[in-house]
């Protein structure tokens, strides 16, 4: 198998004046060379945490445990000094509000070539060329002016190109997308979409692409994986996702996705559990439609249901004495 | 149907810039000639991307920004140049609801002190007050016991919720909804789009519904405008608007919208270039730069909106039609 990446068990705990707070729990992913990975789910779902996780850019509270193997490399007994020389060159990482990830005092040109300086170390001439060969690459047309202007001059596509050409400076074989379009309009995000399709398939690299909403993810993902209270509930190629989902939440989020057609929108009662006050059982079995007795009791395994989809659902569990057996119950 | 509940013509709305003393001032138009009405009962939706103005034209319908130039005219009295006690008068019947649901609700009072606030201000018996408290929170879906919480013990769509029933104590007419929902997850937002659905059945509500989410004024509007620069530039009844948009820019919009279907084969139109700054627009068709279809009059001359079966678009491709049709 060609993974990038393997992640098996990730856990990710923060300790609080009132005690530790799990917010990814047990999480196994893989993403294949050259493909794109869409991680979905609503605020506080820990798409974020997982993400920063990956990138180990999280605060000195938490605590990571689990696998993360990347390109072959345990990245979680890596030093400082080694993650450093990781991060940006081989992964990299691209923000919402690219606003807050830019430096405000410093030009946009020192910005990109500070990655090629740390992780190069060409020649300042050789540098200025290649960032401004970034630039362009990114669809940035002014290279040799917006090289020398402050990102406040920029608009937000611009910024977010700017991040891009950041992220991609060092041809990383993975790129972790954070919402990258959410702070965007409609127009501007489908100009990022495309352009980060289209290096995706001319450097080879792959995505993770974390987001909140479904139709990003049918526009440019080959498979999803859809997380709620800090687990994966369901992960599936994109087409058996969208046309056939298993979960009751995922069903439930494609059907409130409003349409013109539907008179009145289907909604999941209740909100998302906070990380300090997660139910037992299936996190989900407050909100859920079909819930059953069973999922009050017990957390159901992540399991295969078909070829193309894994779920976590006692829906789509046949034997469910031997899965209580070996059911790994959520903290 | 008789006369709109609103009708706003000629609408402008100009931002003073000034960049140090001794420079001329400059300004920023960010309504130019606005033309709009709904009747009762119905939602006008309005779109556009961040910057074009659509925050404005509800603040300055609501009187919380004062217009430079047109008329409001608001259950037929022109509100355009009434005096601030007239106005606070006329705003009893028609309410705001804001995006940010974080931000909107003062953290220091209880739920019950800020739905008691616009009862106070429109001098409503204090014996109807509490009566009028517990039946509003109970409409929205919320119970009394919330009304001696503050806001930050709710999630944000609980906190939107009390931001509707803020708006709704005074039973107004109109209820103007800037972004209500573009804060909230998508399961949440399902529930207050909903609700908002229900209120108008049971009050008779009207809307204006400002959101840069075409699904959502998709699915609750029942005439949508579209707007580019300060500008309506196509306006219709939605049927006709996301069935067959006339604008190069309206059908830009519509085609890079991402939905959720993974056979999708629509043409997608990508726009190349950013909204241009509203302080220095370009010459002629706002949209000129960024138009796939844009002539040589575009660059010279600036489309006006034209009107053809109910459905007005300003843009030069349609205008002679209009022209022929009309002689």
């Amino acid at each position: 198998m060609d993974n990038v990446l393997e992640v098996t068990g990730l856990t990710t705990r923060f300790s609080k004046e009132s005690g530790t707070i799990t917010v990814v729990d047990q999480l196994d992913l893989h993403v294949k060379r050259g493909e794109t990975l869409g991680i979905v789910g609503e605020s506080g779902c820990g798409k974020s945490a997982t993400s920063l996780s990956l990138m180990r850019l999280l605060d000195n509270n938490a605590t990571l445990t689990g696998s993360i193997r990347f390109n072959g490399k345990e990245v979680l007994t890596l030093s400082e000094a080694e993650m450093r020389s990781l991060r940006g060159k081989e992964m990299a990482m691209i923000f919402q509000e690219p606003m807050h990830s830019l430096n405000p005092v410093l030009t946009i040109g020192r910005q990109i070539s500070e990655v090629l300086h740390e992780h190069e170390g060409d020649s300042k001439a050789a540098v200025k060329q290649r960032v401004l060969d970034l630039l362009t690459v990114v669809g940035i047309s002014r290279a040799e002016e917006i090289y020398r202007d402050y990102p406040h001059r920029l608009s937000g596509g611009m910024r977010q190109r700017v991040m891009i050409a950041m992220a991609i400076a060092c041809n990383p074989s993975l790129l972790i997308a954070d919402e990258p379009t959410t702070a965007l309009d409609v127009t501007i995000q489908a100009q990022i979409l495309n352009l980060i399709k289209k290096i995706r398939k001319d450097i080879g690299m792959s995505v993770i692409m974390i987001t909140h909403d479904l139709g990003v993810v049918a526009e440019v993902c080959d498979r999803v994986m859809v997380m709620y209270a800090g687990q994966a509930i369901e992960t599936a190629d994109v087409r058996s996702l969208l046309r056939n989902p298993k979960h009751p939440y995922t069903v439930g989020l494609l059907q409130s996705t409003p349409r013109q057609r539907a008179k009145r929108l289907h909604s999941i009662k209740g909100s998302v559990p906070t990380s300090e006050n997660k139910p037992n059982g299936c996190r989900f079995a407050p909100r859920c439609d079909r819930v059953m007795t069973i999922c009050w009791e017990r957390n159901p395994v992540f399991h295969p249901v078909d070829q193309h989809s894994s779920c976590r659902c006692w829906l789509f569990t046949q034997d469910k004495d031997h899965d209580q057996e070996s059911s790994v119950v959520g903290g | 149907m008789t006369t709109p509940i609103l009708e706003v013509k000629g609408l402008c709305k100009l931002f003073r810039m000034k960049k140090g003393w001794l420079q001329q001032p400059h300004y920023v138009h960010a309504l130019n000639g606005i033309d709009v009405s709904v009747y009762e009962g119905e939602t006008l939706g309005i779109v556009g991307e961040s910057g074009c103005g659509k925050s404005t034209l509800g603040k300055c319908i609501l009187r919380l920004l004062d217009p430079v130039q047109g008329e409001i005219r608001f259950q037929g009295n022109e509100i355009g140049k009434m005096n601030k006690n007239e106005v606070r008068a006329v705003r009893r019947n028609m309410q705001m609801v804001f995006q940010n649901p974080f931000e909107t609700l003062n953290p220091k009072l209880t739920i019950g002190h800020i739905l008691t606030e616009p009862l106070i201000a429109h001098c409503v018996p204090r014996e109807q007050r509490q009566a009028l408290l517990e039946e509003t929170i109970e409409i929205v879906g919320m119970s009394k016991q919330h009304l001696s919480r503050y806001p930050h013990e709710f999630s944000g769509g609980q906190r939107q919720r009390i931001g509707i029933a803020r708006a709704l104590i005074l039973r107004p007419k109109l209820i103007i909804a800037d972004e209500p929902v573009s804060a909230l997850d998508v399961s949440i937002q399902s529930q207050i789009l909903n609700l908002l659905q229900d209120l108008q059945e049971q009050f008779s509500l009207t809307y204006v519904f400002i959101s840069h989410d075409l699904s959502v004024v998709e699915h609750i509007a029942d005439k949508v405008a579209v707007m580019y620069l300060g500008e309506i530039i196509e306006f219709a009844e939605k049927e006709k608007l996301f069935g067959r948009p006339l604008h190069p820019y309206t059908q830009a919009l519509l085609s890079a919208k991402p939905i959720t279907d993974p056979d999708d084969t629509r043409e997608q139109i990508v726009l190349s270039g950013d909204l241009p700054s509203p302080s220095n627009p370009p010459e002629g068709c706002k949209f000129h730069p960024r138009c796939r279809s844009r002539m040589e009059i575009c660059k010279v001359e600036l489309p006006k909106l034209s009107e053809k079966e109910g459905h007005s678009v300003a843009c030069h491709l349609y205008q002679s039609f209009a022209a022929i049709d009309s002689s």
